[in-house]
């Protein structure tokens, strides 16, 4: 299974770079990642200063400029993970190592053909269709 | 924590070092058996110690030193046994206290290449194709034996002996678990190569329908194959064949039609392709390409980025798939390669030029009662409007055929030559 791992910044940290050391610790756990033939994909996001947000309110639309007063939810990175269950994928993120701060890693499964049975038949699913984009980002 | 949900966060922790415990304990006892048998101590221990004291900072490493001293007490309880036979040999007390000082220094030795040992050994080309996959998928996968034997759909009983007979032979040929240097290296990789495309293999020509272990092993083969190349980061064949697994896993989702027959690759929903995988698998040629790969894998996967590139069939570049299956032909000699470069020259070139390739290799005694080469020829022939020629060819490959689904296509197009 595919889970999405969400590494959110928290209390006072506005996705700032990480200091030289907490970057070499994150290094050395993608290595570990690497080898044990788990990690799919992965990125840093720069700071909350160069971000944007956009809230979306019937048909009302507003642009918010970073930095944001509330750090909470603000996502500093994220990696995809190939693991067997949620168990292993568990067991990889209590060895994430620790960013400067306070911080949250989420943990989500990717969605599955299965889990898409209320909104595409399995029919529709294997009938080849053109010229648009696949429902399923996943295989 | 409930105590179940403790024993199951041991075990997964557990299941991540698995392989590597077992190849460094592997490493130091010189044998499989035994370091399966420490490593499953060293659990035990972990699942009595960790709920008192919770997960260590690094597992990985209490779990060796847990199994190291089960080992150094055997050797201790072997010398006091000894001791007890009267036989005070001075050589032995020495001997085993080398073995203990052996065991401690191989711990602080951080080489971390123990994995990638016990990986050769497990694929040692000495051992059937069968006996490798099994026996890979056990010791470095974690697979259970009654998991190997659904995804290649023989009995718990068989594999179990294939696997006991590999150890045997591993343990009577003395194979040292360091992994090999230079020329034995370059030697013994097309044999680890071939039994992790084998097992991603299995998985792809499984169906929807069947035990989902089977279509389970296109993800061990990739992640297999992910590992090796985390291992061996400057072997151009090594990212060859991960771009090639990463490249075909893509298409997972769009190869089975509603009835579960195979769409062909030209007829597939591109739209369902895995983009991550094939960003992947791309990289991955990118690599094998700067290390100047042309080695099989290589070319094959440069073949499948081909059709992974094309934004619709129509757009397939077949001018570049001619040239590649030019160069597998002679880097892979093999009858169905010389087909398949028909194929592609017919669909670059022309019919005539596909025709004329055939006619090179239609005598090759392994194409004999091979469907797909009739149907190449039908459909060059088609193509060059010579349609009672292609009707016979249709039908004689439609005969040919084991697979219903294919002979009603074969037949459909028989019918439609006219």
């Amino acid at each position: 299974m595919r889970v999405m791992v969400l590494g959110k910044a928290t209390e006072g940290n506005n996705g700032e770079p990480p200091t030289k050391e907490a970057f070499a610790a994150m290094d050395r756990f993608i290595e570990e990642l690497v080898k044990a033939g788990v990690l799919v994909a992965g990125a840093g996001l720069k700071a909350g200063a160069e971000a944007k947000r956009i809230t979306i309110d019937g048909d009302k639309r507003t642009i918010i400029d970073g930095p944001f007063a509330e750090t909470r939810e603000l996502v500093a990175g994220f990696q995809i993970w190939e693991v067997k269950d949620m168990d292993e994928a568990l067991a990889w993120l209590k060895r994430y190592p620790a960013m400067p701060g306070k911080n949250e890693i989420e943990l989500r499964p990717f969605m599955e053909a299965a889990d898409l049975a209320d909104y595409v038949t399995p029919e529709e699913l294997a009938t080849p269709r053109e010229g648009e984009r696949g429902k399923l980002g996943v295989a | 924590m409930s105590r179940d949900e403790t024993q199951r966060a041991i075990e997964a922790s557990f299941r991540i070092e698995r392989a590597r415990l077992i190849a460094g304990l592997a490493r130091m006892v010189q044998s499989i058996d035994r370091a399966e048998e420490l490593a499953q101590e060293a659990l035990l221990v972990a699942l009595n110690e960790w709920p008192k004291t919770g997960v260590p900072a690094n597992p990985g490493a209490w779990l060796m030193t847990a199994a190291k001293r089960r080992a150094i007490d055997a050797i201790r309880h072997e010398r006091m046994r000894e001791r007890k036979h009267g036989e005070i040999a001075q050589t032995l007390e020495e001997a085993s206290d080398d073995a203990a000082m052996a065991i401690e220094a191989a711990l602080d030795d951080e080489v971390g290449d123990e994995l990638l040992g016990l990986i050769f050994v497990a694929c040692h080309p000495m051992l059937t194709a069968e006996a490798r996959a099994a026996l890979t998928l056990r010791v470095i996968g974690g697979l259970t034996t009654d998991e190997i034997a659904r995804a290649f759909l023989s009995t718990e009983a068989a594999i179990a002996k294939r696997i006991v007979r590999a150890k045997q032979a591993i343990a009577a040929a003395e194979l040292s678990f360091e992994v090999p240097r230079g020329g034995e290296r370059a030697a013994r990789l097309p044999s680890v190569l071939e039994v992790i495309y084998l097992i991603f293999n299995e998985g792809y020509a499984a169906t929807s329908g069947d035990d989902p272990v089977r279509p389970g092993l296109c993800l061990e083969g990739q992640r297999l194959g992910r590992m090796l190349a985390g291992l061996m980061p400057d072997d151009a064949e090594v990212f060859g064949l991960l771009a090639l697994m990463e490249i075909q896993a893509s298409r997972l989702a769009a190869r089975l039609g509603p009835e579960g027959a195979l769409v062909p690759l030209t007829a597939q929903d591109r739209t369902r392709w895995d983009q991550l995988l094939i960003r992947r698998g791309l990289e991955a040629l990118a690599r094998a390409e700067a290390l100047d790969g042309g080695g099989p894998y290589v070319l094959q996967a440069a073949l499948a980025a081909c059709h992974a590139r094309a934004r619709s069939a129509a757009d397939t570049d077949w001018g570049r798939i001619a040239a590649l299956y030019d160069r597998l032909r002679v880097a892979a000699p093999s009858p169905v390669v010389d087909l398949n470069r028909a194929i592609a020259h017919s669909m670059a070139f022309g019919p005539e030029a596909g025709l004329r390739l055939l006619d090179a290799i239609a005598d090759d005694p392994a194409l004999r009662s091979y469907a797909p080469l009739p149907a190449a020829r039908g459909d060059f022939l088609f193509r060059a409007g010579r349609f009672s020629e292609a009707r016979g060819q249709f039908e004689a490959a439609a005969k040919l055929t084991r697979n219903a689904g294919e002979a009603a296509f074969l037949r459909a197009r028989a019918a439609a030559c006219r």
